[in-house]
């Protein structure tokens, strides 16, 4: 069935798509993951913050990004990020920002969504006596959510933002539609510089295959030996 | 911001000479609608299938089971797309192949079969995990009176898990919707792919993606709003979605 097949391509190319493809895609998803996990529980506070006008606009944006396909998103952010530099930077244009910038502000922005609502549910997982502790110690806002809410929810839904993160690292596949040089990017290219689809495709799916897979087991492992804690 | 607004774009016609602007969004949201029911109904039936599949005693089954969700949820849906649209046909019979490239519309059956499997491994740990929180008494009830196997899932457990797992299904729904965008890779201009050709050809960038976005934004609401009527009306007293 492989007969016609050259395999050797995937050999020659190891580099390209590792060392380029495979790092945009890792960068991306890293960073994108801290931004999403920073914007999402400042969204989740507000949301919880008890002042009506903040919550709702924190409940608008999250509904907002999650009634949206990644791919417009991705599209909107493209043409979007280049006019908000304009003007926030008091150009006379609208300035030109690289592939990886609007993709990593794209990500941010989008998967803050779905990271409020997971560190919404571990704030509200944490019982209400810790923060009331915290205020008769004397602690202010800040200080009660930096040194007793937080750690905790952080702590608890540790395995759920990871789970995300690997949804994440999948979503990124989708920078495609714009033509970077991401993993899939890389395979793509490759594949139509050599007439050689089948093979980058497959080889592209097992890998993805492998590094989810094995993520999502290191995450059931990890939930396990945290899980006894209380 | 020095864009050149221009809402009126919507009403100039289109190139392609088969309407305005508009209608070539409106053909794109009702290629999404249909795309998105054609998914959600194989992703409801394999889904159904296979979450069964991971509650029954036989290992054997549970394996199966574990097998599908762990295949379809471990890759990016876009490499699944093109290993259904570009690779399958090449590993087929030469015959069985040509007939696949030169079918009309493969898009669409691909996007709609593709983003139905991704979705059905969903589907099944939600309805896997529906049907193991009813209490072990319903199958026990069941099997006492006589029913088989098939007929217990049939007339007793289905039934009652189907309507507890309502609000988690509707949020599959709209991400089945959803990712139907993601078919705009294999050439399925569907709404983004609609406003995405409206920008290349009238250069009014926003004036198209704001229009998609309140289209989706529309089919949320319609959503949302009719399965929150199916749910009531289905709801079982006494259980959390119940009054």
């Amino acid at each position: 069935m492989f007969a016609n097949f050259d395999f050797d391509v995937i050999r020659r190319s190891l580099g390209y798509l590792f060392l380029d493809g495979m790092a945009f895609t890792l960068t991306l998803t890293g960073l994108s993951a801290l931004g999403g996990i920073i914007f999402g529980t400042l969204i989740a506070l507000m949301r919880l913050s008890g002042f009506k006008v903040l919550g709702r606009i924190a409940g608008l944006y999250v509904d907002f990004m999650r009634s949206l396909p990644l791919v417009l998103v991705i599209f909107w952010f493209y043409f979007l990020v280049p006019y908000v530099g304009q003007w926030l930077t008091g150009a006379s244009r609208p300035i030109s920002v690289g592939a990886f910038t609007s993709a990593l502000v794209t990500f941010i922005m989008f998967e803050a969504a779905y990271f409020s609502e997971i560190m919404r549910a571990g704030i509200q997982s944490i019982s209400k006596g810790q923060p009331a502790a915290a205020n008769a110690l004397g602690m202010t806002y800040a200080q009660t959510m930096r040194y007793v809410v937080l750690p905790q929810a952080f702590r608890n839904m540790l395995p759920v933002l990871l789970t995300q993160t690997i949804v994440l690292f999948q979503d990124t596949s989708l920078v495609y539609v714009l033509s970077m040089p991401d993993f899939l990017g890389a395979a793509s290219k490759v594949a139509q510089r050599d007439g050689r689809l089948v093979e980058m495709y497959l080889f592209a799916a097992v890998v993805y295959f492998t590094i989810s897979c094995a993520a999502s087991f290191a995450v059931r492992r990890l939930q396990a030996r945290i899980s006894i804690v209380r | 911001m020095n864009y050149n607004w221009n809402w009126s774009i919507f009403f100039e016609p289109a190139p392609g000479g088969t309407g305005t602007y508009f209608h070539m969004l409106l053909s794109g949201l009702w290629l999404t609608i249909q795309t998105g029911i054609f998914a959600w109904i194989i992703a409801l039936i394999f889904g159904s299938v296979i979450g069964v599949l991971r509650t029954l005693p036989s290992k054997t089954a549970y394996w199966i089971g574990f097998a599908w969700v762990e295949f379809f949820r471990n890759m990016p849906l876009l490499v699944q797309l093109f290993l259904w649209f570009f690779v399958l046909p090449e590993l087929l019979p030469r015959s069985w192949g040509l007939w696949l490239k030169q079918m009309p519309n493969a898009p669409f059956y691909t996007a709609a079969i593709g983003i139905g499997l991704f979705m059905s491994a969903r589907v099944a740990v939600q309805l896997g995990a529906g049907i193991a929180s009813l209490p072990r008494g319903q199958k026990q009830a069941a099997t006492a009176l006589g029913l088989t196997t098939l007929q217990g899932y049939r007339y007793v457990l289905l039934p009652i898990a189907f309507r507890i797992i309502m609000p988690p299904l509707t949020s599959e729904f709209l991400n089945t919707i959803k990712n139907t965008a993601v078919a705009i890779t294999i050439g399925l201009i569907e709404l983004t792919g609609q406003a995405r050709s409206m920008q290349e050809f009238s250069f009014q960038v926003f004036e198209a993606f704001t229009a998609a976005t309140v289209m989706y934004l529309l089919i949320n609401i319609v959503v949302v709003t009719g399965m929150r009527f199916l749910e009531r009306s289905l709801a079982i007293p006494g259980y959390i979605t119940g009054k």
